[in-house]
């Protein structure tokens, strides 16, 4: 009955925001969609407590356990259970407000700083309780970076942006060290090569693509073990964004990475596992080619395929 | 569809004329606004440096004096603090005018010179004592009512017994000028002097002065506490009751009338903390308390213009609220701090009604050397010359109004030039 009534709002908010769409559009969308789910077997169609698929990996380094984020009295993120394995990439996908980017902060407590935002159930990093009390969200946070939708350099020179993780955990003895991780990093992040002779200019005088890579190579100059991204393309041209991706291809080689993305393609050329949330639910999660050729649940078929969102 | 589209077009293009009109409107009224403000502000400085500027010049007369021995130390010994240097001045002005006669008209004679004279001739004498009994020429200052007749304050057309210059008295100038014995020169008086009755003698420097040491303690107790509660306000209180509390009445505070500050400073500082009356310190206590919400306010607005994402940043990397708040907040709502304490401190530079409540309207002569030395400041500087009764007092008044909005200028452009430097885009 409860699920019954979920639906209906399911729907109510899913219509208004297909119809707001080109109205030409949609009786085409509708025909390849209807032969879709004829082939398909039998979805689940309901959205109940239970995640369809597989929530559990092999090799698991985050493992959160029946997380409820509450702002105030809203119920952003309702008992959400995933595992994310060691480096691999896992992408978060789902319509707008449904909760991706407050489940993505809360690997690394940045809701600390909201403060109508609570929340309850287990998160563990590597086996250690992120919200334990012994657990120091700054610790916490240098061992887990982010990347934010809108670049954000900080308003300091290129060098300083990526120095300043380091200089603040005291990770480089001298200047020389310093100038290694600062030059590495900008080299992980494809960005050595443009902004070489230009260290000491400010890092808002870049491109929006280049200033993204900044802000990844800032990221990773701490040396992280998780990387967590929100949107990091939304903002970007398809040649940064084809940039960026290659890079989360190669840093998948030693973080964890979890990336939010409105792109379905992305999702696809990126990840090798998708979440796909609702309505503060976890709806499904499982392999990338799994979630994109046959979705077990009703909700992220019509998702993947433009019905919602 | 199309004939929907017809209409509405049809409906845009009607109303577009009224559109036009209206904005049309708004402009001429704000053209207009603009230009009555203009206006008065013209008035304003017009009349101010019509009536102020001749205050920087000074009427000076030229005498021939014999530093006299015989006037000097009348029984042999010279003793600089007790010479009779007025003596001196009578006697050069007596050989001056050869002519005149009679107690009375001599005595109108010697009132032709300030009694500034006697004490530039002993200053005379002591840098060089070898001066004595040769004679010197000396411009020295006219009296002010020789001052106010050359500059034609006083009208010589009028009744003899309505102005305060007679007419032999006007003769007696008129010669000296026809002798190249009588010029206006800059009154460095006015800068270098504190407050005297003598109107050709007062000067601004005490004032000056006060307000230096005023503004200085202003300065060291309001922006370091108005930052500082800025900042926990803003990034460390929790929010709660009491800090909405707490915001009400600093925003309150900013509006309280400041002579209720001068009051809190008389009960406070001088009847309970027992520091002395009418000295800056205790000036400076109030006016930071009177600053204080005006930069905390400010502080608070710089703070929360740092975009969040800056904080978003720092705070992924790992660092704390401390970091957080000294490596990028503070750097980018510092531009906008400076400006607002600047603009308390020009508040609290034109302040004067809380000054008259701890005792900082005495007339004091000497120039203040510290910060618990009697002083007053520049606005009531000017409170106490346009109550004086002289026509004297009236242009020096205008004149320190003048240096006062000077300061004020370069105190206003000075938080410009600072946000225009240090703001930084992002
Ligand atoms: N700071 C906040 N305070 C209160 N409510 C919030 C806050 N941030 C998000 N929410 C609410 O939480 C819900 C989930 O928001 P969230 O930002 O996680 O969505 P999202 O999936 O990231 O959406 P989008 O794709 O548009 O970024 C929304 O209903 C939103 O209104
Ligand atoms: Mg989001």
């Amino acid at each position: 009955m409860a699920g019954m009534t979920e639906m209906k709002i399911t729907e109510e908010e899913a219509m208004p925001e297909a119809r707001s769409a080109d109205s030409a559009v949609e009786p085409a969308r509708h025909r390849p969609m209807g032969a879709t789910a004829r082939k398909a077997v039998e979805r689940v169609t309901e959205l109940g407590e239970q995640t369809v698929g597989e929530v559990r990996c092999e090799n698991p380094f985050i493992v959160t356990e029946n997380v409820d984020v509450y702002y105030g009295d809203n119920h952003a993120i309702q008992n959400v259970t995933l595992e994310i394995g060691k480096s691999e990439v896992i992408a978060l996908i789902g319509p707008s407000g449904c909760g991706k980017s407050t489940y993505l902060r809360c690997l690394n407590r940045m809701n600390d700083s909201i403060e109508s935002a609570r929340v309850t159930g287990k998160i563990a990093l590597d086996g250690q309780d992120i919200y334990g009390s012994d657990l120091d969200p700054v610790a916490l946070r240098a061992r887990v970076g982010m990347v934010f939708q809108k670049p954000n350099p900080f308003p300091k020179s290129i060098y300083d942006n990526v120095a300043y993780g380091p200089r603040i955990h005291g990770l480089a003895a001298d200047r020389a060290e310093l100038d290694d991780i600062v030059h590495t990093s900008l080299d992980r992040a494809g960005l050595l090569k443009e902004v070489k002779d230009r260290m000491d200019e400010p890092g808002t005088g870049l491109s929006g693509g280049q200033q993204q890579r900044l802000c990844i190579a800032r990221t990773i100059a701490v040396n992280p073990e998780v990387i967590l991204m929100d949107e990091p393309c939304s903002a970007l041209d398809p040649i940064a964004t084809a940039r960026i991706e290659d890079l989360i291809d190669e840093l998948s080689q030693d973080y964890a990475i979890v990336i939010v993305t409105h792109s379905m393609q992305q999702a696809a050329r990126v990840s090798k596992r998708v979440a796909y949330f609702h309505l503060g639910r976890l709806v499904e999660v499982d392999e990338t080619d799994k979630i994109f050729t046959n979705p077990r649940h009703k909700l992220t078929e019509d998702y993947i395929t433009g019905r919602i969102g | 569809m199309t004939a929907n589209r017809k209409n509405s077009r049809e409906i845009v293009e009607a109303g577009l004329a009224r559109r036009r009109r209206k904005e049309a409107t708004f402009r001429a009224t704000g053209m207009l606004a603009t230009a009555v403000g203009v206006i008065f502000l013209g008035v304003f400085f017009g009349t101010l440096v019509m009536q102020g500027a001749s205050a920087f010049k000074q009427t000076f007369i030229k005498l021939d004096v014999e530093m006299s021995e015989s006037v000097l130390a009348p029984d042999g010994d010279l003793d600089l603090a007790y010479a009779d240097f007025d003596g001196l001045v009578r006697d050069a002005l007596r050989r001056g005018f050869p002519a005149v006669s009679g107690r009375k008209e001599r005595r109108e004679l010697y009132r032709l010179v300030s009694v500034a004279a006697g004490y530039q001739l002993r200053d005379e004498l002591t840098s060089d004592p070898s001066l004595l009994g040769s004679t010197i020429t000396i411009w020295v200052p006219a009296s002010s009512n020789v001052d106010m007749l050359v500059k034609g304050n006083i009208d010589p057309a009028i009744d003899e017994s309505l102005r305060p210059i007679s007419d032999a008295q006007a003769g007696w100038i008129e010669s000296l000028q026809q002798a190249d014995r009588l010029e206006t020169r800059f009154n460095k008086a006015l800068f270098t002097n504190g407050d005297s009755r003598e109107p050709e003698l007062a000067g601004i420097k005490g004032a000056l002065m006060g307000s230096f040491y005023m503004l200085v303690v202003t300065v060291a107790l309001a922006f370091p506490i108005g930052v500082a509660a800025a900042i926990y306000l803003e990034e460390f209180a929790p929010r709660s009751r009491w800090s909405d509390l707490i915001e009400v009445n600093i925003n309150n505070l900013a509006a309280v009338p400041s002579i209720v500050f001068g009051l809190l400073g008389l009960a406070v500082f001088i009847n309970w903390m027992a520091l002395p009356r009418s000295a800056p310190l205790v000036g400076g206590l109030v006016l930071s308390l009177l600053t204080l919400p005006v930069i905390i306010i400010a502080s608070r607005a710089a703070i929360q213009a740092v975009p969040p994402s800056i904080r978003e940043a720092a705070l992924s990397l790992g660092a704390s609220k401390m970091q957080v708040v000294f490596h990028h907040v503070l750097p980018l709502a510092l531009p906008g701090m400076l400006t607002g304490t600047i603009i308390g401190m020009s508040r609290a530079l034109g302040e004067s009604a809380p000054l008259l409540m701890i005792g900082m309207v005495a007339f004091i002569v000497d120039v203040p050397g510290g910060f618990t030395d009697p002083a007053t400041a520049l606005p009531v500087q000017v409170y106490l010359w346009a109550d004086s009764p002289e026509r004297a007092f009236a242009e020096r008044t205008s004149a320190a109004i003048i240096v006062l909005l000077g300061f004020l200028l370069i105190m206003n452009l000075a938080a410009v030039i600072i946000r225009k430097r240090m703001e930084r885009k992002w």
